[in-house]
């Protein structure tokens, strides 16, 4: 995912030409040519205009080419069928040799299996695959929950704070603690490593390539370090001990385990955040839905699938083409930049009912297309369920409303689906 | 109809009537019968409609495709008589199917 992030760096965009060259924001969709509209600038995400745009281009352009952008030209797939069958063709399109929407320029770059194709990507990823999953999950579920209570119970109550600092943010921290093991203190540097896996120089997060380098080593003598003090001690439960316990991981080279440690790392810190942080919101937008929660709390492993649709924490995920192909009739050349709308899939009303509409309770709410389909879907899935499983049950123990006080900030990033401030406030039963 | 039989990792049995032509996770779907979520809905890209074929069936199948070779292998519960339930087409050959669920599915 090293590579995935690069669009809301708003330095490379700047650099690149003046941003308002590319914006979209204030526009009106239905006013403009077809053929102009670009979804790749982060101006309308961060504003939060994206919505008329991508319906648009549903009804009139499923299979969208933009010839002119920041990002060079691409093509973009609204509709779910669609995207369905880019993300199940891995041999028509591939996630190599990166899967944002900008290319890489970047020359470190460690072996993630997220932008790999078969065969090297199915065995790298069954090597890290059981560490994730939900037999091993159930062992961890106890402790996680007592870190949510914690968090909760820590709480401000009747006064405004930002949920995702106080809440999203530090609950993914010590997730990630917890499920690693991490020396809890240090926990901060798992976010830190995290966003610098992503980051591009200049763009906040890091100066150069060399402090991006110089990190990630430090990332790299961290985890090496755990890895040698677990290797031989007695079975442990956290991922850590798992990989450097397991048959197939133990004699994973170091680049390759420091890249699947990230891919850990990453894969699990934005996406559940935001997803924490817009279910907030999304039950203030639809109050009848609260009360549907709060007199039903059995719906909430529904919920969270209805949220993580109606979030949908990474916009979309690219391919590129290795032949010549056909999609939805139009024609794509080999070496084509080919971006699948996950956030305009799940808005799909052929497929979707009432997909513009947020409904906690409704049927088949795990279609939904957050985390793709075919050999690239998350990896991390019933984690992030469970994760979210738990917060709200633990929320619902304590809250009869966390109230949203305030206007949202949203990331300035087309593929970081999120938020950077939602102004709360509590209102215990 | 045909006769399947879904067994759940604790042992609970459910028998159905499946339609011909249908798929064997779209008979557990349609008929209720938990621990088979077919997300993707029959397209064979979630596989998270795992089962296990009673040996016996097994001969009686289609072949598994590239396709769902490729799911299956994700898989770190994969067994030597996994199959995707919504590749396998209910016909009268396999009245009296049996097959298990496991504990998750993912």
């Amino acid at each position: 995912m090293s590579d995935a992030d690069t669009p809301q760096s708003g330095t490379r965009l700047k650099s690149a030409s003046d941003p308002s060259k590319w914006s979209m924001v204030g526009k009106d969709p239905y006013q403009m040519p077809l053929e102009k509209i670009d979804l790749s600038h982060p101006g309308i995400w961060q504003a939060n205009e994206y919505l008329p745009f991508l319906e648009r281009l549903r009804h009139e352009d499923p299979v969208h080419y933009c010839a002119e952008s920041a990002v060079g030209p691409y093509w973009s797939v609204l509709k779910y069928k669609d995207i369905m069958q880019v993300d199940t063709s891995p041999q028509l399109y591939s996630s190599e040799p990166t899967i944002g929407i900008v290319d890489q320029f970047s020359e470190f770059t460690l072996p993630m299996f997220i932008a790999m194709d078969p065969p090297k990507h199915d065995v790298q990823r069954r090597v890290v695959q059981p560490v994730v999953a939900p037999a091993n999950l159930k062992i961890l579920e106890k402790l996680i929950r007592e870190r949510v209570c914690r968090i909760l119970d820590g709480l401000p109550v009747g006064e405004e704070f930002d949920w995702v600092d106080s809440v999203s943010i530090e609950l993914t921290t010590q997730m990630l603690a917890t499920l690693f093991d991490f020396p809890f203190e240090d926990r901060h540097k798992l976010t830190y490593w995290s966003d610098v896996a992503t980051a591009i120089p200049g763009a906040g997060v890091v100066e150069s390539y060399e402090e991006r380098w110089q990190a990630m080593q430090e990332c790299l003598q961290t985890f090496t370090r755990l890895w040698n003090e677990r290797v031989n001690q007695a079975p442990g439960n956290d991922l850590l001990s798992m990989l450097a316990q397991g048959e197939e991981t133990r004699n994973m080279p170091p680049m390759e385990f420091l890249g699947n440690v990230l891919l850990l790392i990453v894969g699990g810190n934005d996406t559940t955040r935001n997803s924490i942080s817009g279910g907030v919101l999304a039950l203030n937008e639809n109050p009848q839905e609260y009360a549907k929660l709060r007199n039903d709390r059995s719906v909430i492993p529904n919920m969270v699938s209805e949220i993580i649709r109606w979030q949908t924490p990474l916009a979309y995920m690219r391919r590129t083409a290795l032949v010549d192909t056909e999609l939805g009739g139009k024609q794509i050349k080999a070496g084509d930049k080919v971006v699948m709308w996950y956030i305009s899939g799940n808005r799909d009303e052929e497929v979707i009912e009432h997909a513009n509409e947020f409904i906690i309770d409704r049927e088949k709410a795990r279609q939904h297309l957050s985390f793709g389909f075919g050999i690239h879907r998350c990896m991390g899935n019933r984690l992030a369920e469970m994760q979210l499983r738990i917060l709200w049950e633990e929320i619902m123990e304590r809250f009869h409303l966390v109230e949203v006080v305030g206007e949202p900030q949203r990331v300035y990033s087309s593929f970081v689906k999120g938020f950077t401030r939602l102004p709360v406030k509590l209102h215990p039963h | 109809m045909v006769k399947i039989v879904f067994r759940e990792h604790d042992g609970t049995e459910h028998v159905v009537d499946a339609k011909e032509g249908a798929s064997v996770m779209l008979a557990a779907v349609t008929n209720g019968v938990p621990g088979i979520d077919a997300d993707c809905g029959g397209a064979c890209s979630c596989a998270t409609c795992h089962v296990y074929v009673k040996e016996e069936w097994l001969a009686r199948l289609d072949e598994i495709t590239p396709m769902e070779e490729a799911m299956l292998s994700l898989s770190s519960d994969r067994k030597d008589n996994s199959r995707l339930s919504c590749q396998i087409e209910v016909n009268e050959s396999l009245d009296g199917l049996e097959v298990q669920t496991p504990e998750f599915q993912y």
